[in-house]
């Protein structure tokens, strides 16, 4: 078994496995078996200023959208931070820490963006010995109407300027965690490394509406006929998380930064992929709301598993792999060329594909009296859509044409030399090679 | 209850009132709102899809199910009874093993099909609740169609003939419409009064006469219904059965199964159904199953259903053939009945192995037999009768007999299996080369 111990901007934990600052995070009796059943951290649900606790709807507060079965894909709140009285809520995770030291144990903080709220709070959590901060910039409803989470989010220089207040005020680790309602990431990433940020952390949810009802016409969740746009996440925003992390990753202003993953971790696939696009561990909400603490364990034999495959020791060769290889689509190889090819013994004859690439817009797939599926070498553009709406893993493979063969579409012979769009005669502003 | 399963003889009321409830109720127990989802998410909407090709009426089969899928089973019932007026019989009686079902990619891949049938019979039932009809009559043709038989081919006819425009008058020589739907489907398949409910929620469509009593060649005759009438379709099934041409044939307790499976179709008491301790079955279609079935559920002790070629020749499909096994009828192939032996009432029954060239062996056995039911094939009965191919009407594609202006479909009718489906496929199909030809004829 892989030794998956991480040490994230010197904070160890035994895994990278970190529960994201949320409801299962919200209370001792849930961190407490949280820990025992595996997780390898936890960002304790996000802290609020002394003084009465914010308050929740007493209405529905999630939304969700299912695929096949009900599974459940992606999930929208409108939930605030805790609403648990602060005092509660240190001495819990005082306890907690002193019984599990060889956890991660993470305050995630949203106080008003002012001097003073910042050093406060974070007096009031010293003494608990969490093994640092995560500033809460992201959640996108209800305190970003109050002039927080994302609203300071959204405003690199506030990110900065708080950022700065933290390491003045405090000596502990510090993560920014930004949100995603916001066009370019990379901005509030360099603000926050500009203000001495340790790590950020990302995603945060994504402004959404899941769904509305049709009878009583609002949005859901609905409160008395009435909703409002809430934080979407769960495996629905992982593409989404996975760009942001890697475009943090390979931006020469943020590149070696630390980072945490977030986003719809579900299954150790998930986490690795995060890994290496960068992220130095994960953190996860949903899947934990979904499937309870449990599911924990078959990230952990996952991962140790692949790892094991891969012959690696440490979770740090793993990180930051693919880095390297994402790239802009100008420097993409327009000389590499594929054919999509379909298996005839694990074809069930669905015809998915064939309704796939004839309404699409290659006409590539043939099909015969009988229902036997054929590509048409000459038709396919490798767009691989076909790959992806065949309901039979593996079925259709992609399968590269070499160097020196005809391209039956082009007529042209494929050419071994690597060429892209930035040199390519369609292109007006191409450097010509020969020049 | 004085008798059990062990008491000799023909006698009634065999078992508990539950128990003659449960052996009766449904099959396939219908879906409910939530199974029919999960069963609707595994379809993958194919692409031409086989199943569709594979169904008799051509019921567009992914777009129901996405229908359903999608949260609307009333669009998924018209998607359905556009296609097959009897969508909800079908859903029930229909052989979707051999259908639908056998060519579902799903059953390809992982050897479970879609549930189609039951799916199939959700979205119907969903809106038979309701007590809908979705469909309304295009304006009055003045046209008027005969319609000889009143089941599944001669109804489905009807209907799509009402729909265009036509008034239809349905003779049957039975008390009560519904052909093989009311007669013939075993109770467990059409449980509860299925059948004549849904005659009458296809009656809605309004335009259609039903004349019960009326029998073609016993007082309604060929020459006058085409002189009153535009145009004449057959539906008349198949009316006799095939002897079994063995000495003692004549003797009590020797029946033909259609005529058994009628009676307890159309008990009201089924505990005063009286069925013998030892029953044997002779055949090895879907009559003899479900009469070898039906025997052993009205509690009869040993039921044999014996078969003279192999099992792979039976016409049964295999899920009827396991059905049958799974409710303790023993099933002995490749066996002829040579002769019925009892002093007036039957006692044994003698066969002969053969092999699955039917050549005998020479070596015989008995059964003791207190009910002999003979299911070895039904006929076409009647005279005045268009031409024929083999021993049925001979018609075209459209269902054109030799007689100009006379249509025929269903079991009645040269060429497709003998089910109901197909029945309701070829009365839909003539209707609407009748109509196209009565509106030429009118143009
Ligand atoms: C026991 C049994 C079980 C079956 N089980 C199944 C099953 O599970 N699934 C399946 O798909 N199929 C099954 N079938 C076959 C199916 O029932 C028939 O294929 C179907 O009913 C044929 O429909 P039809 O309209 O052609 O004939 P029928 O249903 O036979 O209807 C013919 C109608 O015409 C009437 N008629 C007959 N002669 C005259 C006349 N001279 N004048 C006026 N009216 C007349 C009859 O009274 C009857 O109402 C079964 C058949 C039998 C016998
Ligand atoms: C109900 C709910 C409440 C959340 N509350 C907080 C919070 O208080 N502080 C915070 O930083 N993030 C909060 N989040 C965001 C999660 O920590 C996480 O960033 C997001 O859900 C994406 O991860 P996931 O796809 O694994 O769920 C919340 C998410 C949910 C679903
Ligand atoms: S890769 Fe694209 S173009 Fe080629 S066969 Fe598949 S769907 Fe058609
Ligand atoms: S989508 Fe896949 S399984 Fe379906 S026909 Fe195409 S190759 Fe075969
Ligand atoms: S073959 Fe099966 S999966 Fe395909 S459309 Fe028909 S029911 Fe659905």
């Amino acid at each position: 078994m892989a030794n998956l111990t991480t040490d994230f901007i010197g904070i160890k934990s035994p895994n990278p496995f970190w529960l994201a600052s949320a409801p299962p995070t919200d209370k001792e009796y849930n961190v407490r078996r949280a820990f025992e059943a595996g997780w390898g951290g936890v960002v304790w649900k996000t802290l609020g200023s002394e003084g009465p606790p914010v308050v929740n709807v007493n209405g529905p507060r999630y939304g969700a959208i299912w695929g096949a079965d009900r599974r459940l894909l992606g999930l929208n709140n409108i939930e605030l931070i805790t609403d648990r009285p602060l005092e509660v809520n240190l001495r819990e995770i005082k306890q907690v820490k002193r019984d599990y030291k060889d956890r991660a144990l993470i305050i995630s903080l949203m106080v008003p963006c002012d001097e003073e709220s910042w050093r406060d709070i974070l007096k009031r959590i010293e003494d608990t010995e969490a093994d640092g901060v995560e500033l809460n910039f992201g959640c996108p409803h209800g305190m970003a109407e109050r002039g927080m989470g994302s609203a300071v989010g959204q405003v690199p220089e506030y990110i900065e300027m708080v950022t700065r207040w933290v390491k003045k005020y405090s000596r502990m680790p510090c993560i920014v965690k930004l949100t995603p309602n916001i066009s370019d990431v990379r901005k509030p990433a360099e603000a926050a490394k500009r203000g001495g940020a340790d790590a950020v952390s990302l995603i945060n949810t994504i402004n959404s509406i899941t769904s509305v009802d049709l009878d009583d016409y609002a949005p859901e969740p609905m409160i008395d006929g009435k909703g409002t746009h809430g934080g979407y996440c769960g495996p629905a925003v992982k593409p989404i998380a996975l760009n942001m992390v890697a475009e943090i990753a390979r931006n020469p202003e943020t590149h070696g930064l630390p980072i945490s993953g977030i986003g719809g971790v579900t299954t150790w696939r998930d986490a690795a992929e995060f890994m290496t696009l960068g992220a130095g561990n994960v953190q996860v909400c949903t899947a934990a709301m979904t499937y309870g603490f449990k599911v924990v364990q078959e990230m952990i034999s996952g991962l140790s598993d692949y790892m094991d495959r891969k012959e690696m020791t440490s979770t740090s060769e793993l990180i930051g792999r693919a880095v390297p290889n994402v790239t802009d689509w100008q420097y993409l190889n327009l000389n590499y060329v594929a054919k999509a090819k379909i298996n005839q013994d694990d074809c069930i004859s669905c015809g998915r594909c064939y309704a796939a690439c004839e309404d699409t817009s290659h006409q590539a797939i043939e099909m015969s009296d009988d229902r036997v599926f054929t590509v048409k070498d000459d038709e396919c553009v490798a767009c691989n859509l076909c790959v992806n709406v065949c309901p039979v893993e593996d079925c259709i493979t992609m399968e590269r044409v070499a160097p020196g063969k005809l391209d039956e579409r082009t007529g042209a012979v494929v050419s071994e030399e690597y060429a892209n769009w930035t040199t390519h005669p369609n292109n007006p502003g191409a450097t010509c090679a020969a020049e | 209850m004085t008798e059990s399963a062990l008491t000799p003889g023909i006698v009634a009321g065999r078992m508990g009132a539950d128990q003659y409830a449960a052996n009766f109720s449904d099959l396939h127990p219908p879906l409910d709102h939530h199974e029919a989802l999960v069963a609707a998410d595994r379809c993958y909407f194919c692409h031409d899809a086989p199943c569709a090709t594979a169904c008799p009426t051509d019921i567009d089969i992914p777009l129901f199910i996405r229908q359903i899928a999608t949260g609307t089973p009333d669009a998924a019932a018209k998607t359905i009874l556009t296609q097959n007026i009897m969508g909800g019989m079908c859903a029930r009686v229909c052989p979707t093993e051999t259908l639908c079902e056998e060519v579902c990619v799903r059953e390809t891949a992982e050897g479970k099909p879609v549930e189609i049938g039951n799916l199939q019979r959700y979205a119907t039932d969903v809106l038979m609740a309701k007590d809908v009809h979705p469909f309304t009559r295009a304006a009055a043709t003045g046209k008027r169609v005969a319609v000889v038989g009143a089941g599944p081919a001669g109804l489905s006819c009807a209907h799509r003939l009402a729909m265009l425009g036509h008034e239809v008058t349905v003779y049957d020589a039975r008390a009560k419409a519904g052909g093989l739907n009311e007669f013939g489907i075993a109770a467990y398949k059409s449980a509860g009064d299925f059948a004549e409910k849904e005659v009458q929620w296809l009656l809605k469509i309004g335009g259609i006469t039903i004349e019960t009593g009326k029998a073609l060649g016993m007082g309604l005759e060929m020459s006058q219904l085409q002189a009153d009438f535009d145009a004449v379709f057959l539906g008349i099934g198949l009316g006799g059965v095939n002897a079994l041409g063995v000495v003692g044939e004549d003797k009590d307790g020797v029946l033909d199964a259609v005529d058994f499976i009628a009676e307890l179709r159309q008990s009201s008491d089924l505990s005063g159904l009286p069925v013998g301790r030892d029953v044997v079955v002779i055949g090895g279609g879907m009559t003899a199953v479900d009469a070898a079935v039906q025997a052993k559920l009205l509690g009869a002790l040993n039921v044999s259903l014996v078969y003279r070629r192999g099992r792979d020749r039976m016409n049964a499909s295999q899920f009827e053939q396991d059905l049958a096994a799974s409710k303790g009828v023993r099933i002995i192939t490749n066996a002829s009945p040579v002769a019925v032996h009892g002093n007036g009432s039957v006692r044994e029954i003698e066969f002969e192995y053969s092999d699955d060239d039917l050549t005998p062996t020479g070596q015989t056995f008995r059964l003791p037999a207190d009910q002999v039911f003979k299911a070895i094939g039904q006929t076409l009965e009647g005279s005045n009768l268009p031409a024929l191919e083999g021993r049925k009407i001979a018609v075209t594609e459209t269902g054109r007999t030799s007689v100009s202006g006379v249509w025929a479909g269903g079991d009645c009718a040269s060429g497709g299996d003998d089910l109901t489906v197909t029945a309701v496929a070829e009365g839909r199909d003539a209707a609407m080369d009748m109509h196209a030809q009565l509106m030429t004829a009118a143009g």
